[in-house]
């Protein structure tokens, strides 16, 4: 089996691999790029534990090849911060305890980034079939929700 | 194993006959790659057809509207003309897995995957949808229910790739709706489904009417006999009534995880009967 | 106990505990940067994968290797013949050397039968088909009430029902019966002027964390190993890995990683001891993660039960009897799941006479493990059902009714001990006066509420706190951190230091780095870590003011410790002053080196827990669909340490209730197999699936704890299953026995009682 050698951008930086072609883009990134971030829960995107943004579009890595990344931009949650200036999203899970064991964390966040860019001012209900393809076991998901709340009316206000 | 990313359908085609292993079409890969990775399928070649010439574009036509194989079902939420004409495909396309799968399903996928449990396919075989299939020996148009053949296998010959699914310009007073029984709000495979499509007349009688039903049959059933009780009706409780019974009686159902047969029964009615209503709305019915 | 260490509660003000400050870990778990289980890698690292049993039960007549062994890249393959029985006749251990790999016989569907270690994934996947075993298929049982039957198949033909006198003649699937209780409850039923007598079953769930089991493992030729590993237990892990691989328990170093969820589920070896075989044998680091596939079909989900309920009252509402049989499944090995069961049954009650008896059940699935609470849940379900149709038959108010017959101060329990300041009638007498008691309820729509108790755990604990030379202060704990501990634990150093918060940072230590500790179960971590933190930290208060007493040259008992401070006592020292921690850190290279305080105790008095929750729903009934309009939580934390991770405790319970009660089972079918091995199927409530969830914190203080603290994590779980049973039961007019309340399930008991 060959590899695949593939350019694409990744938080914006260039990036160049070898792959092969069963592997899946979340391998990619936390095998052969230490991007381990996304995380693998299921690998059958049920758990959206290893959402990425693959331009401009919220997707499960586990479902994308990474042979299909070429020429693509991919965002995960090592650029989600600014330097060391985190994102809304990031600062409000911490201040409303939105995490418990922090696993599924990486994926809320990206998920929800992917919520407000496409609707800045979500009703509750809106949030949480937004944000279903994500499951959380600790928190009851219900410290997620306002931290996504106010994490909204923080960046709405900005 | 190889991927090959062609550029035209032509090509796709040709790498398909050329290949002598299994081959693999892929377009959002939510089913392929969870299947790969369950190791229920190890393809000799995976021909990507993403990158394919109009593959990723709805397109408005004079006839009606044109799924290119590739348009992942989040961008049929984001079409506003197609969501005003088929609110129903579109809700089906939009119920597939969470929003992160939705980013990469396409109803074409759901159609060729073959689930008897696929959401868009009951809603399109409602709508009248048909497929365009490009193939070794050229086009064809076929109506979406010829595809799916039983679980998991379809009518396609070897080289067949489903390029484009094609759905009519809707006449006035016309609605479709679909609705799924999941034990969750979302996430969940259909139990049972339905979706129905309704033109009315002036007055809001049902002149023509189509029903269908998923996951109470190896395939999706189009219940002619429900859509003959509701032609002529203006959906009152005494049609819904016969409607749910007759939707009830075309399942065959199996008892399986995610249902019984007894259940299948019931709800299938049940969801036909609110999906008519539904529909029935949507056309201006009151 | 270190010597000295008081841990009685004394009433004071706090001024750190209570407070919600940001957690330690927060900036890396939101960034990606924590590491989890397979988060991390050595040079050299190979990947190891395991070959599992598709059947129920079978013999393994042979195993041939040697194709997989040719196989390019396969660097070890290990069968059981590698892991050899150094179990020395210790039947728990052998039960878990067996679960590992199995010996002779596969006991269920998943139980791992080989295992490789391969240069990438791909070749470890191609040598696992490449291993040919033989397999002769014996007839199996899944279901807990089958398998006690005579006819049933035994699966383990050296289990002889335990507790039973005199021991049974020939072997059988019930590894134990318990019995708890007092009084006479023949003579208590004769009093009783109304009876309810019912039957319940739940099935078999999973703690469903999201972070499958993942290890990374390194066997040295020098017989040194490192193992890096999600666990509840670091400590624990060790000792059964040492053991099982005969390694010395010091050379093994293990350091927990961060845990992706446990629940109970993270408490026992299964890959582990695999993985360090397979290093060991290769002469290379291994890495072993669990596909969820295995993690539902060879990790430890808990019991399926079957459970018979009676229970008799006076009209005046007074308990006169209750009997419980309790009949759990513990998978292929002996547990005592039911015994704990059978203790919590009746534990929110005052009862005169009271009786349950339980069995342990062998079937061909996985070996259980701890949920949360484990075994009290579909205890509760079953007792709290009986009791809000008790009270409803005798005209009472299902609130009033619990009040009425609730355990107090003094009160025998149904398992034996009396209980000292409980929280059981608090959290019914919050609940009357909660507001959602007084939320109208439509057509469809049902209210429940259920109590639930847990008995916490204590144990064996060991941390250290460590005074840098800028007076920060770094806490070393054992309790693996799974939910917020480490900034709960820094408060209790920052408390009883007598500094802020932001000077201290907590870590796990490693196996090598601390003295023993028990894992992090039993609601265990902040009651225990907290209570060796207050011990270490006031043993390096007594240096500090010993070295306070040499900067000052006055006797030691002259220098008392206040907010931070050494603080110089008496009129004749009155112009010292005070001398800061950080001074005192800062001359410690010339008053006698390296401050730093250390404690090894067991734990103690664990407070028992009560909780009652309140659950609206609102039922389909043309579907037989459940929505949960409202839930509210109220619990006794004897002392909230960070009232945010309090909450979230209660909330997360609550959620994994709902998802028990709603939904979540393992489905087996007729062949043995799980069939619904997935997150697809195996359905874990999704963040629409849940209304917010209310809390109250109430707070009684623990008398054996320094601030009265109380284990948290566990009890949240317990009434779940009882109040939405009660709510779906109120909404639909059926008493609903079967969890999980599945929309099929609920609307054949609406079909039936259409039906008549």
């Amino acid at each position: 089996m060959a590899g695949l050698a593939v350019s694409t951008t990744i938080n914006g930086d260039s990036v160049e691999y070898l792959c092969q072609p069963d592997e899946t883009l979340l391998d990619v990134l936390r095998d052969r790029l230490g991007l381990t971030g996304a995380k693998e829960g299921c690998g059958t995107g049920d758990c959206g534990a290893c959402s990425i943004i693959l331009d401009g579009r919220l997707v499960c890595s586990c479902l994308v090849l990474g042979a299909e990344a070429e020429g693509r931009r991919v965002e995960t949650i090592e650029g989600m911060a600014d330097g060391d200036v985190l994102h809304p999203l990031q600062q409000k899970f911490i201040e409303h305890a939105a995490l418990q064991c922090g696993i599924c964390t990486p994926g809320f966040l990206i998920a929800a980034k992917d919520l407000l860019a496409r609707n800045p001012d979500p009703t509750e209900e809106e949030i949480r079939f937004g944000l279903a393809g994500n499951l959380c076991r600790c928190t009851g998901y219900d410290k997620i929700v306002r931290a996504v709340q106010d994490a909204a009316s923080v960046m709405r206000a900005a | 194993m190889r991927y090959l990313r062609p550029l035209s359908m032509e090509d796709a085609i040709g790498m398909i006959t050329n290949s002598a292993g299994t081959v693999a079409v892929l377009a959002g890969g939510s089913d392929l790659l969870v299947r790969m990775k369950g190791g229920f399928v190890e393809p000799d070649l995976i021909v990507d057809i993403k990158a394919i010439e109009g593959l990723s574009e709805i397109r408005e036509t004079a006839e009606g509207f044109s799924i290119g194989a590739a348009v992942p079902c989040a961008v049929l939420g984001e079409h506003a003309a197609l969501r005003k004409a088929w609110p129903g495909v579109v809700e089906a396309a939009n119920l597939i897995g969470s929003k992160q799968v939705q980013g990469r399903c396409t109803i074409a996928g759901n159609l060729c995957n073959a689930s008897p449990a696929a959401d868009s396919v009951p809603a399109l075989v409602a709508a009248g949808a048909k497929a365009l299939v490009a193939g070794p020996k050229g086009n064809r148009t076929v109506p979406v229910e010829a595809i799916p053949t039983g679980p998991g296998k379809t009518s396609l010959a070897k080289g067949e790739i489903v390029r484009e699914i094609l759905l009519e310009k809707r006449p006035p007073r016309a609605g479709d709706a679909y609705l799924r029984f999941i034990p969750r709000t979302e996430m969940d495979i259909a139990v049972v489904s339905a979706g129905v499509n309704l033109t009315l007349d002036a007055k809001g009688a049902v002149t023509s009417a189509r029903v269908a039903l998923g996951a109470v049959a190896p395939t999706v059933v189009l219940v002619e006999e429900a859509a003959g009780i509701l032609v002529g009706s203006r959906l009152d409780d005494a049609t819904l009534e016969k409607l749910a019974k007759a939707c009830s009686d075309a399942c065959r159902p199996i008892d399986d995880k995610r249902g019984t047969i007894a259940f299948r029964r019931k709800v299938a009615g049940v969801l036909a009967r609110r999906a008519a209503a539904a529909a029935y709305a949507r056309a201006g019915g009151k | 106990m270190t010597a000295g260490f008081d841990p009685r509660y004394v009433k004071r003000d706090f001024a750190s505990i209570g407070t919600r400050p940001l957690r330690p870990d927060g900036i890396d778990k939101v960034t990606g940067r924590a590491r989890y289980g397979a988060d991390f890698n050595m040079a050299g690292q190979l990947v190891g994968r395991v070959l599992r049993s598709p059947h129920a039960h079978a013999r393994i007549r042979s195993i041939d290797t040697s194709k997989a062994e040719q196989l390019a890249g396969v660097k070890a393959v290990i069968t059981a013949a590698d892991l050899p029985d150094l179990t020395d006749g210790d039947a728990a251990m052998y039960d878990i050397l067996d679960n590992c790999m199995a010996r002779g016989k596969a006991l269920y569907d998943g139980h791992a039968v080989a295992a490789v270690a391969a240069v990438d994934a791909r070749t470890a996947k191609q040598a696992l088909k490449l291993i040919a075993v033989e397999y002769e298929i014996l007839p199996h049982v899944t279901d807990v009430d089958e398998a006690m039957m005579a006819s049933a198949p035994v699966i383990n033909d050296g289990v002889f029902t335990d507790g039973v006198e005199p021991k049974p003649a020939k072997p059988s699937n019930v590894a134990k019966r318990s019995q708890f209780g007092h009084g006479d409850v023949d003579a208590g039923f004769g009093q009783a002027e109304v009876i309810v007598e019912r039957s319940f079953r739940t099935e078999q769930t999973h703690q469903g964390y999201i972070e499958p089991h993942a290890c990374v493992a390194s066997v040295s030729a020098d017989g040194m190993a490192d193992l890096w590993v999600c666990t509840q237990g670091h400590f624990v892990y060790r000792q059964h890995c040492a053991q099982l691989l005969g390694l010395e328990a010091s050379k093994l170093r293990v350091t927990s990683s961060e845990i992706g969820g446990g629940f109970g589920g993270k408490t026992h070896v299964w890959a582990e001891p695999v993985a360090l075989a397979l290093s060991r044998k290769a002469g290379r680091p291994v890495k072993l993660v669990m596909t969820r596939d295995e993690v539902f079909r060879a990790s430890g989900p808990t019991s399926a039960t079957s459970i018979d309920v009676r229970i008799g009252a006076r009209r005046d509402g007074t308990i006169t009897a209750a009997e419980a049989t309790l009949r759990y499944s513990g998978g292929a090995y002996s547990g005592a799941w039911a015994e704990l069961g059978a203790m919590t049954a009746f534990a929110c009650y005052g009862l005169e006479n009271v009786r349950t008896v339980g069995f342990d059940v062998l079937v061909n699935r996985p070996k259980c493990a701890a949920y949360r609470a484990p075994s009290a849940p579909m205890a509760a379900f079953a007792v709290e059902s009986v009791v809000d149709e008790l009270a409803g038959r005798i005209g009472m108010n299902a609130v009033d009714f619990r009040i009425r017959n609730a355990a107090r101060e003094g009160t025998r329990s149904s398992y034996g001990p009396v209980y000292g300041p409980i929280g059981i009638g608090p959290t019914l007498e919050a609940v009357k006066m909660h507001p959602q008691m007084q939320a109208p309820l439509k057509k469809n729509q049902g209210r429940g509420m259920a109590c639930g108790f847990w008995f916490n755990f204590g144990g064996q604990t060991c941390s250290d706190l460590n005074i840098g030379m800028d007076g920060s202060v770094s806490l070393a704990v054992g309790t693996v951190d799974v939910g917020g501990s480490r900034a709960s634990l820094s408060l209790v150093a920052a408390e009883e230091l007598g500094i802020d918060y932001s000077q201290v940072r907590a870590v796990v230590a490693d196996t090598s780095s601390l003295g023993y500790n028990d894992m992090t179960d039993g609601s265990r971590g902040t009651f225990s870590s907290s209570m060796a933190t207050i011990s270490a930290a006031r043993n390096a208060i007594r240096i500090m003011r010993e070295r306070a007493a040499q900067m000052w040259d006055i006797p030691v008992d002259e220098v008392g410790w206040e907010m931070g401070h050494a603080v110089a006592l008496g009129e004749k020292n009155g112009n010292l002053g005070r001398l800061s921690l950080k001074e005192i850190a800062a001359a410690s290279g010339k008053t006698g080196g390296p401050i730093a305080g250390h404690s090894e105790l067991v734990a103690d008095g664990a407070g028992v827990s009560f909780a009652t929750h309140i659950c609206d729903v609102e039922v389909d009934p043309e579907t037989g669909a459940t929505r949960v309009l409202r839930y509210a939580v109220v619990q006794d934390a004897g002392k909230a340490v960070h009232p945010t991770y309090v909450e979230g405790q209660y909330q997360g319970g609550a959620a994994q209730g709902i998802g028990w009660a709603l939904n979540e089972e393992y489905i087996y079918g007729r062949d043995g197999r799980l069939q619904n091995a997935g997150f697809l199927d195996y359905r874990i409530p999704v963040c629409s699936d849940l209304p917010m969830i209310d809390t109250q914190i109430l707070e009684i203080p623990n008398p054996n704890h320094p601030y009265g603290v109380r284990g948290v994590g566990e009890t949240s779980i317990v009434p779940p299953l009882a109040a939405i049973a009660n709510a779906v039961s109120n909404a639909v007019g059926v008493r609903m026995t079967h969890i999980p309340m599945s929309p099929p399930r609920i609307l054949a008991a609406l079909e039936a009682e259409r039906a008549g």
